[in-house]
């Protein structure tokens, strides 16, 4: 078991190595200088040259990497002179655009971000899981039939189409709800709740869909197995048939799922802060791109492929609590 | 073995009542294609001490007709009529509440892959004092105790140290004791046994049978064996049914079916029987053509498209069903046409030769 963890986590960090060297060298792949973009309009060459200095784009890439490395662990400063700004450890590259560190950038939209994907992912656990465990026990019924219809109809909707419609319902038309946003839950908690309640709905309805189908699926499949038998041939009551027996080995493959399916969330909260106006991480980033502040880009490339690392080591230890025959393997 | 198993069912219990009984049990499945007539009309009597083998092909029933005693159908989608009484009880329309308490108590059971039958995540000795439990609520520590001693009497070696462990960590020999252990636990009157042995090698199976008339001389149980090999009936069986798409149609002591079969279909069995003609793996003569569909079972005698033997154009095998006959030798009935001298004179010129021995 410790073996198992230790030899998972040595993968992580390689794969991290990897990922952070992916993109770096796919940034130096870009057409435009960071350097020209950063500028402005006019620009002359030793205005770029200057910030090329000190961004430090002058150096050879392998010492850029190495640059950066360190800034995580120690900080780093920018330029030099009256000019020289500072980034604290742990420093991700510095936004020239905004003039902070990027870290800023993250601290100020990761808890919105972060908010979304919770929110959405007990909605989806909790009522897609649900639902699926339901329909399968009652397979065939109406009740089956039901929700077996919607989840079809929810796995194939997109958030810009049920977002928009919702939005216009709830908060425009019939006042329920305030306009979607990010209030600190420390500070406000009810507003918190109110302004996330649409971007967690449609997140997680949405999402819910897939795992109604995939948990009715999961249990159909396990309902089948030998060992369900035996549990009923033991004289064991029904529910405990299902809740000890038949749940416990289908809910294995469901959290791989869920696991996993935090980084699509990642990507989900991306199109959900866009359609409702949320400042997070997604928006952050996609504002990034457009203006084309690459330190910016790159942090969130980086942090998103952290999280879904991460995420694939949390599946993996959980998967060896619940599977007896990964743990001892 | 028949000698011992018999006088301990006199000796053993007060009354020579059979434990079980089942009279003209029908079993149909509604399915997409049609219905599923995987039993249809059988009927046997066993007393505690006794093993019954039920033998035929894959597909004949054998499984249904065990989980039926079992009471292990989806309702929705079974049909059953007919009678199965359990210690002269009904068991047939009695309520799912009333069948899960006797489930596991008074009829356990064992299956043949043991490995997908015992759950992966749970320890061996949690999954037998589970069983225990069931039916002895509350008693948690009584309940390790016993799993620990069954374990132990049925021959797995350190068993408290094996009860902690899971089944990907026992062999699969000792998974099937495990399981033995598992289904014995509530000392039930009736076990059913279903292809015990056919996913473990020859030398395990061998042990695994052993155990099992070990711990039914010791418990004074009855056994339903079911199998298609002819070899584990000749060893465990007192009595044998022999099924054939969903009917019996031979049934008599392990004497009478397997040294005076009468039944072609029997013949055929035999005939494609490696451990009973020695090491003669190089004439095995597996019976011609594949079980009927139990959806269009064929007209008259189901086993005659692929019978060598049938009476066929104005004969009665394509026509009439044969019904379960009394033959010359009290306690043995065969289902054919063909006259019984005939049958005897077939099996004796024919037959025994390349069978049995
Ligand atoms: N629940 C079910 N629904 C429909 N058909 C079934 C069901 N269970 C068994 N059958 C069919 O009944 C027939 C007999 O099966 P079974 O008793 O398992 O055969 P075997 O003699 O090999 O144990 C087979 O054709 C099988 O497909
Ligand atoms: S009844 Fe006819 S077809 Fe059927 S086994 Fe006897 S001889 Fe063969
Ligand atoms: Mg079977």
């Amino acid at each position: 078991m410790i073996r198992y963890l230790i030899k998972r986590l040595v993968l992580a960090v390689l794969a991290m190595v990897a990922v952070s060297v992916l993109t770096f060298l796919l940034f130096f792949a870009v057409p435009t200088s960071p350097a020209y973009v950063m500028c402005g309009k006019q620009c002359t060459a030793h205005d770029i040259a200057q910030t090329e200095q000190r961004l430090g784009l002058d150096q050879p890439i392998v010492v850029q990497y190495a640059d950066f490395m360190k800034g995580i662990v120690a900080g780093r400063t920018y330029g030099s002179g009256e000019l020289a700004v500072h980034c604290d450890a742990p420093c991700l590259g510095f936004s020239f655009r905004t003039n902070e560190p990027v870290t800023s950038i993250l601290a100020r939209t990761v808890p919105a971000t972060t908010s979304i994907v919770v929110g959405a992912t007990v909605i989806q656990l909790v009522v897609g899981v649900g639902l699926g465990m339901v329909s399968a026990l009652r397979r065939g019924t109406a009740f089956d039939r039901a929700a077996v219809g919607t989840s079809l109809v929810g796995a194939s909707m997109q958030i810009y189409f049920f977002g928009p419609i919702l939005l216009l319902l709830l908060v425009y038309q019939l006042h329920v709800l305030p306009t979607p946003g990010y209030t600190s839950p420390l500070a406000d908690p009810g507003m918190w709740f109110e302004q996330m309640l649409l971007p967690w709905l449609t997140l997680g309805f949405l999402n819910s869909a897939i795992f109604a189908r995939l948990s009715r699926a999961q249990m159909l499949e396990t309902l089948a197995e030998d060992f369900v038998r035996t549990a009923r041939a033991k004289g064991l009551s029904r529910w405990r048939v299902y809740a000890r027996h038949a749940l416990r080995a289908a809910i294995t493959p469901i959290v791989t799922t869920a696991g996993l399916y935090l980084g699509a969330a990642l990507g989900g909260a991306v199109i959900t802060e866009t359609v409702f106006g949320v400042n997070g991480l997604g928006r952050a980033s996609v504002d990034a791109v457009n203006q084309l502040n690459l330190p910016v880009v790159m942090a969130t490339v980086l942090l998103a492929a952290f999280f879904i690392i991460v995420m694939n080591v949390v599946v993996d230890m959980l998967y060896s609590v619940i599977d007896p025959r990964v743990r001892l393997g | 073995m028949t000698a011992t198993a018999s006088s301990a069912a006199t000796s053993g219990v007060a009354d020579d009542r059979p434990y079980l009984e089942v009279d003209d049990l029908r079993v149909q499945f509604k399915t997409e294609d049609g219905i599923v007539r995987a039993v249809d009309g059988i009927s046997f009597a066993l007393p505690r001490g006794r093993t019954l083998g039920i033998v035929g092909e894959s597909g004949s029933g054998k499984s249904v007709t065990s989980l039926t005693v079992m009471g292990l159908h989806n309702a929705a989608r079974t049909r059953i009529t007919g009678s199965i009484k359990l210690d002269g009880r009904e068991i047939v329309g009695l309520d799912d509440e009333q069948v899960r308490r006797m489930r596991g108590r008074d009829v356990a059971m064992i299956f043949q892959d043991p490995l997908s039958a015992l759950h992966p995540y749970y320890t061996i000795g949690k999954q037998i004092s589970e069983a225990y439990l069931v039916h002895h609520p509350g008693r948690k520590a009584e309940a390790r105790k016993r799993a620990i001693e069954m374990l132990d009497r049925v021959g797995i070696p350190q068993p408290k140290k094996r009860a902690d462990q899971y089944p990907h960590e026992f062999s699969g020999g000792m998974r099937q004791r495990a399981m033995i252990a598992m289904a014995l636990v509530n000392d039930p009157s009736l076990l059913i046994a279903d292809e015990p042995t056919t996913a473990l090698d020859v030398t395990v199976q061998a042990q695994i049978l052993d155990l099992l008339e070990d711990l039914q001389r010791e418990f004074n149980s009855a056994i339903i064996m079911i199998t298609h090999d002819l070899g584990v009936v000749s060893q465990v069986a007192d009595e044998v049914m022999v099924m054939y798409g969903g009917h019996a149609i031979e049934f008599g002591s392990v004497e009478q079916v397997l040294r005076s079969p009468q039944h072609p279909y029997a013949w055929g069995l035999l005939q494609s029987v490696p451990s009973l003609r020695g090491n003669a793996e190089e004439d095995l003569d597996p019976i011609p053509g594949s079980p009927p569909s139990l959806i269009n079972l064929p007209s008259g005698c189901a086993f005659h498209p692929r019978c060598a033997y049938k009476m066929v154009g104005g004969g009665p095998c394509d026509l009439e069903v044969p019904e379960l006959l009394p033959t010359a030798d009290a306690g043995h009935v065969v289902a054919c046409h063909l006259p019984e001298n005939e049958r005897r004179r077939v099996y004796e010129e024919e037959i025994k030769l390349g069978a049995a021995q």
